[in-house]
């Protein structure tokens, strides 16, 4: 019986099942999902299903929690209470709905010895506190499963601790200097309106003392990070724009604290509380922005599935795959992903091995040869020993390559940052001068002018323009399904460079299709009723070509289906491979006439599949990963950009040329029968004239990825190069790739445009502070106007010229 | 107009206050999870029996 996917929750429903509901809108589990469907459709928020693909699983049995008991398992998943009890956060799969937080939440009424749980929903955790006599983590985890849900352990727990530490202390220093620059300005009003009512002089004391007391917090309080990032940027004599901003805070500070003792002259409190709220507020603005960057472990969790069949003494049991050690027997089923590196011990099977080596054709693999962690078998039940886990497998040195390269990635100097040291010298400047000829005219007021010009000077906007440009960009690009996790990914972007795309999945499709059928079409239909009872990417192929053409379906029965497919089909017997394993089927060579076209196709690049009726060879398709409609397009767009553009990929080199030729590439810039390794070396060959970008799908390019100046992953892409690459483009054409370059550029315009402001106001209050013009008042307004400028110019500019 | 003598103290008294007791709440984690909490508050506890094994 065929098996579509629920088009809400993605579950296998058999065709026909009671409880199915298939209309015009889809196919549906059960008419809850139907009407969920309906209803999100209705709302207009179809992009749901784009972001939730990698969210929907399916459940199947539950499983065997036993090694959640091991110490060395609790020692590190969970910490020992000074009470005794033991406190453990848990990922849980599954949580729909505020029910599932009540069920999950009453879990000390159903587990003795279990005496708080407590659910986090958005992070979907469960956090359970329990006694270790009374109760053992593995039936608590049991009970969890039966109740539907899939518990498993964090790999990342202790990493999550200390960013929300940081992410705590960042909101509340962020809180203080908001109170503060609040409580000031009401403070500052007090004695701005004073000044015209002749207010007494008790109260004008009073009003400036507190203005001092409030302001010093603020200085000392939240502002102390930009006084540590100035005298580490003086200790590695690196200009940054702390420096300036701290030279400004604490001239205005110590002035301001002189003239409040004195109780003569301007104290600047109201001015430099503002400015710490707006300079902290602009660097929350930029952190929050970007995502954080897992580590490769929690990357390799993501990979390697949670599930493993081991085959024990008593009977095979389902343990979580990373309770595995070497030395265990695992079976690994259709479908499966490979949990481990090891031997394989039992059975014969073709695997998909493409997130390894990026061959979308899959390897036959037989007892003695070594299967992969993380490669998909696709043709039949195995049973394999280990070798390796984690860390030490295959997929675990490829994703260690793209830690290194992560650290390698020369640092980056942020964009503002490069104009501090100019900054810098450019308000000393101007203050020596202003200090030196007031000397000469009025040496009484040469100290207040200067140190005017100094707070004026303080380049608030300047400190908010990029991160507020930044951070309204990454906004827009996100609606458009284009997430970018940092600002420096837009700034390398915006100038052109050397661009390299992966071929498959990222150029082509990404998937086996029927380019061509040479034959007749009830063979076909014979072939396809045989293919259809196979899992690999060749018979899905056939499959869906067959339902396209609309063709029947005789019955068929499959007899092997390694190396190729035999079986029964509609009373004839149906043989179909390459042409060795037909040829050898039917005692035969392949005659001519289907031999020549298949030579043909093989120089286009794709593959040919013989098919053999009763002994004889009746016709031959060809099977390749078509490219997409708007590749040669984009190819020709980013050309035009300037963009250097090349293919670096794992397949066949003449295959790679082939399709380079078809988008107008020079055949040198096309490499193919890359290992990732080799990826990451031509990546690394940047010149200093522009970025490097990849752009890939696979975990084999995440090391590329990387590597790049800028990396961007595409959609459908493994996840491991989802988190190696500061782009990912989540929709499926290339046109995505033309937004983010325009709109990168665009973005470092914004952010030229709003310095360019930022400056400007700054040139004419230094020149009126120089000047001795600047009353309180005007440096009052002044402030706020630039900073209330640069966020209006950045709010207003668009991502790309059509749309939002 | 005397009275601001002891009423701006004390309103900037309160205000340390407030922030006090934000920073707290802050760091405690009462603010991390802002959903849960909002679901949690509509469950009855009772209802409930002790499974039977």
């Amino acid at each position: 019986m065929p098996l579509t996917p629920c088009d809400h929750c993605g579950i296998p429903t058999p065709a026909g099942a009671p409880e199915a509901v298939e209309d015009s809108a889809g196919t549906f589990c059960c008419s809850g999902c139907a009407t969920a469907y309906a209803l999100i459709h209705s709302c207009g928020l179809e992009a749901f299903y784009g972001f939730a693909d990698e969210t929907r699983t399916v459940q199947s049995k539950p499983l065997r929690y036993a090694e959640f008991d091991r110490d060395d398992f609790l020692e590190a998943h969970s910490t020992l209470e000074a009470s005794g009890d033991r406190v453990v956060t848990l990922g849980i799969d599954g949580m729909h709905c505020a029910a599932c937080v009540w069920l999950l939440e009453r879990l000390p009424q159903v587990v003795p010895g279990v005496s708080e749980a407590r659910v986090n929903w958005r992070r979907a955790t469960l956090t359970v506190h329990w006694t270790p006599g009374q109760a053992q983590l593995s039936s608590i985890a049991d009970r969890v499963a039966k109740l539907g849900y899939r518990p498993f352990p964090l790999v990342s727990a202790t990493t999550a601790r200390g960013d929300q530490a940081g992410n705590r202390s960042r909101i509340i220093q962020l809180a203080l200097a908001f109170a503060a620059a609040g409580n000031n300005m009401l403070i500052a009003t007090g004695l701005y309106l004073g000044a015209f009512s002749h207010m007494s002089d008790g109260m004008l004391g009073l009003l400036r003392w507190a203005s001092c007391i409030v302001g010093v917090f603020s200085l000392l309080g939240p502002g102390r990070t930009f006084f540590r990032g100035a005298l580490a940027a003086l200790r590695s004599r690196s200009p940054h724009m702390d420096l300036p901003v701290a030279l400004g805070l604490a001239i205005g500070g110590i002035a301001g604290l002189v003239n409040t003792v004195l109780g003569q002259g301007e104290i600047y409190f109201d001015t430099l509380s503002v400015l710490v709220f707006l300079l902290l507020l602009g660097r929350w603005m930029q952190v929050r922005q970007q995502k954080r960057a897992a580590s490769a472990l929690d990357v390799l969790y993501r990979v390697t599935p949670r599930i493993a069949h081991r085959v024990d003494d008593d009977g095979v049991h389902d343990v979580p795959g990373d309770v595995l050690v070497a030395g265990d027997r695992v079976e690994v089923r259709v479908g499966d992903v490979v949990p481990a590196d090891g031997e394989i011990i039992g059975g014969v099977t073709t695997c998909d091995q493409s997130v390894l080596t990026g061959e979308s054709v899959p390897v036959t693999l037989r007892v003695g040869d070594q299967a992969a962690a993380g490669t998909t078998n696709l043709g039949a039940v195995i049973r394999m020993r280990v070798r390796a886990v984690g860390a030490a497998t295959r997929i675990g040195s490829v994703l260690e390559e793209v830690e290194r390269a992560s650290t390698q990635r020369a640092p980056i100097v942020r964009f503002a940052d490069r104009i501090a040291g100019w900054f810098v010298a450019y308000v000393l400047l101007a203050a020596g001068i202003t200090f030196g000829v007031w000397m000469t005219l009025d040496a009484s007021v040469a100290v207040d002018h200067t140190v005017a010009l100094l707070i004026v000077a303080c380049p608030c906007a300047l400190g908010l323009a990029t991160p507020l440009a930044i951070s309204v960009a990454l906004g827009r690009a996100a609606r458009r399904k284009i997430l970018v996790k940092g600002g420096e990914a837009l700034q390398h972007l915006s100038k052109p460079g050397q661009l390299w795309l992966d071929k498959t999945g990222t150029i082509t499709q990404g998937e086996m299709t029927v380019v061509q059928w040479h034959g007749d079409d009830a063979d076909f239909a014979r072939l396809a009723a045989l293919e259809a009872q196979v899992v690999h990417p060749i018979a899905t192929a056939v499959v869906r070509h067959a339902e396209r053409l609309a063709l029947p379906r005789p019955q068929a029965k499959v007899e092997a289906g390694v190396g190729g497919v035999t079986g029964m089909a509609g009373g004839h017997r149906i043989v179909a491979g390459h042409a060795g394993f037909v040829a050898q089927a039917c005692g035969t060579p392949i005659p001519e006439r289907f031999m020549k076209p298949a030579t043909a196709w093989v120089h286009e690049g794709h593959s040919p599949l013989f098919v053999a009726r009763d002994g004889e060879v009746v016709g031959v398709c060809a099977l390749g990963d078509p490219i997409r409609d708007d590749a040669r397009a984009t190819v020709n767009a980013l050309r035009e950009r300037g963009w250097t553009v090349g293919i670096l990929s794992g397949d066949h080199p003449s295959v790679v040329r082939s399709v380079g030729i078809q988008l107008g590439l020079e055949p040198e810039d096309c490499r193919g029968g890359l290992l990732p390794q080799d990826k990451v070396r031509i990546v690394e060959q940047r010149d200093a004239s522009g970025p490097t970008v990849m752009v890939g799908d696979g975990v084999n390019d995440s090391g590329a990825l990387m590597a790049a100046t800028v990396g961007v992953a595409v959609r459908n892409g493994a996840e491991a190069s989802m988190r190696a690459a500061p782009v990912y483009l989540g929709r499926p054409d290339l046109g995505a790739l033309l937004e983010l370059l325009d709109g990168a550029r665009n973005t470092v315009k914004t952010i030229r445009i709003t310095l360019g402001i930022s400056l400007a106001y700054n040139a004419i209050a230094v020149t009126l502070a120089g000047l001795g013009t600047m009353s309180p008042l005007v440096a009052a307004l002044l402030m706020p106007a630039s900073s209330l400028s640069v966020i209006a110019v950045a709010i207003s500019r668009r991502f790309v010229k059509s749309g939002v | 107009m005397s009275v601001l003598y002891i009423a701006i103290p004390v309103a900037l008294g309160i205000a340390g206050l407030a922030l006090w007791a934000f920073a707290r709440s802050v760091r405690e984690g009462q603010l991390d999870d802002l959903e849960t909490p909002a679901m949690r508050i509509l469950h009855d506890d009772d209802g409930v029996r002790p499974p039977e094994e």
